[in-house]
């Protein structure tokens, strides 16, 4: 970076034009809030699509208005855009991109990120990103339909809107590749002094050991895509093997390849894909629970320990998403081994983060609320993977709607309700406001009772073998007959779910113009930085006057003896008096 | 690298970069020579791998000056390094495996055809 | 508000920003190259034959990679880019020494052995294209093209990057600050990182799919 316009300072910061302040912006926290939008609007979009395929589950080539029935080729383009989206352009990019960014340089006490015009340059890959994946369903035959995991055969010879979406994957992981590079080096080089690494906060950590997912995990899914691109473009056959016939007859090439070879380096990437879905949102509920528990986190160490242990074992379960290719018996019991030993640091987090709750004065905000529906939710989808985790009973299961249920506990009541909870907690520090408790409330029992309207029954008809894909939902099947009419409860929640974002999205407009202003700097009385140190919302250019110097621990609620129920991470205390404060802080 | 070269310590450096560089056209030459040989492909691929490894080592201890470099970075590398090793034994033994419940597959079904 | 370590290392951990971001993203190389090679290994060890059926004199067996790809000219460029590590590192010697004319002279070299290997590269691809070769011919051949034209992608982009440095990015060096020299000589250390990274990508391409 060069000296003086590496990013902005405070007195140059009048001098730039929109553009230059908006869109190409070098400040972590516009970057942040430019992911944010981003990711919130690619949600919603994502989420459109799904209530156009519950429509026609719940009622099959019922005509919808605007679009007319749909066809099976618009139900997989929708389906596999909704994976895609969610997962690579929602989910991720708003926890990691947007929180990440916002959030860990003012935690950690850093001016900016380590890079911050690598930090741009990962935005706007991730927003061509987008455009690419979006703009797939206008080339002839429209987007991807092989699903958000592209497997081989049928992406090899799948119509042109999986080139693009393979293009737009390279882009998407160039953008997280410069943004783990960044995240790493700013937690490693630029924390304040007094921030050791055991004094991180625990959201911090999250996104540390996110960011090394990211990093050493997308490469494989990135070469794999290269051979994809080689097989459609330079007529290759990495994963097509010899003798395949498709409906137009025997394909014309030269064969040899392994269709499973791709499954291997996509998982590869993909579970620890999802342990980057999740570790972020643990971080975020952390944040919360301390915050409004008023008490330190029971067994931090632990955690941070737990979430290394994570990350690290998280590169060696891949295969459990392939028990049914043929696997033998050595290697699947090797998978099934490590998946079991991966769910106890998961349940080592959780567990503490219930425990935090014992005996707190727990104040009730809507952020709580959300942190405090994740904890079970995360749980259903948790306790629901072990089967799936065990070859015997992973075999019925495999690709029926069981699986879809499991992950959409953790992914939906749990990564977005804490996302959710992220945006309510952090909304004052942002924009200065609050956000209304009202509608909070409305927006968080509504989206409970039904997410678990939709996902519950997913559990229900998976277990007869109702497959997952299918354009009419199952009704050719006749064991899944007593189940159907679980579609209807499953798409009429899945609208509920709809109705009640409604307050959210008029609580989140509204107050980012009138929302009540909040009287001091530090609204929730926290103890971590970005609160207690960070100038008064809203933040102009720069982050602190002075960087802080860290005397303690991250979560110093409640310390015996002191004046308030919380000491910032920059005030000195004297631990030696607190028996509390000293086991935290040892 | 430190910050703190002095010049003396950077022409010490240029003679090692020199001889290194030597090494290695030294080993290009015999691995190129071995492979006229035409050996069995298992220990062909052995003598191959093991000449690469010592000149990657020799670019990476040398030019790259890991042999120097802090413990920050030796650690990310070798995160790098296990994950990749784990990917390769994880690979050959699914294959490995696979390959054999074929074979067993086969033998299961031929013998049920007869 | 200046961002610390960017040309100083941090004390505790004796190393600035740039560096430990290079050494990230190679670690990220690392596993993107690894990926692709165990691709190769998985699909080597489950074909029939390796290279197997080709086009060569008549439609035959091929046995050995040898018989299809030009081992001396991939010798030559083995030679070529060994060469050009050593002239990259060189030129960073040369700016420790504050030689910044022999820096120029070192990273030109640099550039132009870079060049050489492409051109190089480019005649064996012509040749195998003569003998209508091509990446859809069979795996053996998609491996080769997909995996050695990743690497040359790679070497155009570290011919870019060198480019800048030997020209325009000079700029920093003549500003002539003790911490913009120091600066401009962390920014070729790093650039010389992924250049030898590259350089080391190629020792193993090149017995794994040229003599093996
Ligand atoms: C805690 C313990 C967990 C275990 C034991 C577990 C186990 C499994 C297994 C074995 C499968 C494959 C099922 C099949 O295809 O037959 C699966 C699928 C899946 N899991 Fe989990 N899981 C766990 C947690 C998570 C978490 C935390 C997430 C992410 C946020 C997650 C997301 C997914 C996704 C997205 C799929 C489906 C992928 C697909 O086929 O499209 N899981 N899980
Ligand atoms: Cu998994």
């Amino acid at each position: 970076m060069e000296e003086g316009h590496s990013h902005s300072d405070a007195h140059s910061a009048h001098k730039e034009g929109f553009w230059r302040r908006y869109w190409f912006s070098t400040d972590h926290k516009v970057i942040g809030l430019q992911y944010g939008f981003t990711a919130l609007l690619f949600l919603l979009f994502g989420f459109g699509l799904m209530l156009l395929m519950r429509w026609q589950l719940a009622s099959p080539g019922v005509e919808i208005p605007l679009l007319g029935a749909l066809t099976p080729e618009m139900y997989n383009q929708f389906g596999a855009m909704h994976g895609t989206i969610m997962v690579f352009l929602g989910i991720v990019p708003l926890a990691v991109g947007a929180f990440g960014n916002y959030v860990v340089p003012l935690q950690i006490g850093a001016p900016d990120m380590a890079f911050p015009r690598l930090n741009m340059a990962s935005y706007h890959f991730y927003f061509w990103g987008g455009v690419v994946m979006l703009s797939s369903f206008f080339v002839p035959e429209g987007a991807a339909k092989a699903g958000w995991t592209s497997y081989p055969p049928l992406a090899d010879i799948e119509t042109m809107g999986q080139t693009m979406w393979l293009w737009g994957m390279v882009l998407l992981i160039t953008s997280s590749l410069l943004g783990a590079v960044n995240f790493i080096v700013t937690i490693i080089q630029l924390r304040a002094e007094g921030m050791t690494f055991f004094r991180l906060p625990f959201f911090v950590w999250a996104q540390f050991i996110t960011a090394f997912l990211l990093l050493l995990a997308f490469p494989p899914l990135e070469a794999a895509g290269f051979l994809q691109l080689a097989d459609r473009l330079l007529d290759t056959s990495f994963f097509l093997p010899s003798g395949l016939v498709t409906a137009d007859g025997p394909l014309e090439v030269a064969g040899g390849g392994s269709p499973l070879l791709w499954q291997h380096l996509f998982w590869f990437l993909a579970h620890p894909e999802v342990y980057v879905l999740i570790l972020p949102a643990m971080g975020i509920v952390s944040e919360i629970l301390a915050n409004n528990t008023r008490k330190p986190l029971w067994g931090y160490r632990l955690m941070v320990w737990s979430v290394i242990f994570l990350g690290f074992f998280s590169f060696i379960v891949w295969a459990h998403h392939m028990f049914i290719t043929g696997m033998g018996t050595t290697i699947s019991a090797f998978f099934q081994i490590t998946t079991m030993i991966i769910s106890i640091p998961s349940v080592v987090i959780l567990s503490a983060l219930m425990i935090t709750l014992f005996g707190g004065s727990i104040r009730f905000n809507t952020a709580m609320w959300f942190a405090l529906g994740f904890l079970p939710m995360f749980g259903i989808g948790g306790l629901t993977g072990l089967p799936l985790g065990l070859a015997p009973t992973d075999i019925p299961l495999h690709d029926t709607y069981y699986v879809i249920g499991h992950f959409h506990y953790v992914v939906a009541p749990g990564t977005i309700f804490a996302l959710f909870a992220g945006i309510y907690y952090w909304f004052p520090k942002v924009t200065g406001r609050t956000m209304n408790e009202t509608l909070g409330r409305i927006h968080f029992w509504g989206s409970l009772v039904a997410m678990n309207g939709i996902f519950f029954p997913m559990l229900i008809q998976g277990m007869p073998g109702v497959s997952r894909r299918l354009f009419d939902g199952g009704l050719t099947y006749s064991f899944a007959e007593g189940v159907m009419h679980y579609n209807v409860v499953m798409s009429v929640s899945a609208f509920i779910l709809l109705l009640f974002q409604l307050p959210f999205i008029i609580n989140f407009f509204m107050s980012i113009k009138r929302g009540k202003k909040v009287e001091k700097s530090n609204h929730w009385e926290s103890t971590t930085l970005e609160w207690s140190a960070a100038p008064t919302p809203p933040i102009g250019h720069g982050n602190f006057a002075t960087i802080p110097t860290v005397y303690h621990g991250p979560y110093e609620y409640s310390v015996p003896g002191y004046e308030s129920d919380y000491c910032p991470q920059e005030v000195p205390i004297d631990l030696s008096t607190s028996d509390t404060a000293k086991s935290v802080e040892s | 690298m430190a910050e703190e070269m002095t010049l003396e310590d950077v022409k010490r450096h240029v003679k090692v970069y020199i001889t290194v560089f030597i090494a290695l056209a030294i080993l290009t030459v015999v691995t190129v020579a071995v492979s006229y040989l035409h050996m069995p492909f298992t220990p062909a691929l052995l003598v191959a791998l093991a000449i690469a490894t010592v000149k990657a080592a020799l670019v990476a201890l040398y030019f790259m000056h890991l042999i120097s470099e802090k413990q920050v970075i030796l650690w990310v590398l070798l995160s790098a390094g296990v994950f990749l090793a784990g990917m390769f034994a994880l690979f050959l033994g699914a294959h490995a495996d696979q390959e054999a419940v074929a074979t067993l597959a086969t033998l299961i079904l031929s013998s049920h055809v007869a | 508000m200046q961002i610390p370590y960017e040309v100083k290392a941090r004390p505790d951990t004796g190393v600035n920003n740039a560096k430990l971001g290079i050494w990230l993203f190679l670690a990220s190389e690392v596993m993107l190259f690894g990926g692709l090679f165990a691709a190769y290994v998985f699909l080597r060890i489950g074909a029939d034959a390796w290279p197997g059926m080709m086009m060569y004199g008549e439609e035959t067996m091929a046995e050995r990679a040898d018989q299809i790809l030009n081992v001396p000219l991939a010798f030559v460029n083995t030679m070529i880019l060994i060469a050009s590590s050593v002239t990259m590192v060189m030129a960073w010697a040369s700016l420790k020494m504050d030689r910044f004319d022999r820096y120029k002279l070192y990273m030109g070299l640099t550039i132009l052995l870079a060049l050489g290997f492409l051109v190089v590269k480019g005649f064996e691809y012509g040749d195998k294209f003569d003998h209508h070769w091509y990446a859809s011919t069979n795996n053996f051949l998609g491996v080769y093209f997909v995996l050695t034209g990743l690497h040359a992608i790679h070497v155009t982009g570290g011919i870019l990057v060198n480019a800048y440095f030997w020209g325009p990015g000079t700029k920093m060096w003549k500003r002539g600050t003790a911490r913009d020299k120091a600066h401009f000589t962390n920014r070729i250390e790093v650039a010389g990182l992924y250049w030898h990274f590259v350089d080391l990508v190629w020792i193993f391409l090149f017995p794994t799919i040229y003599l093996i």
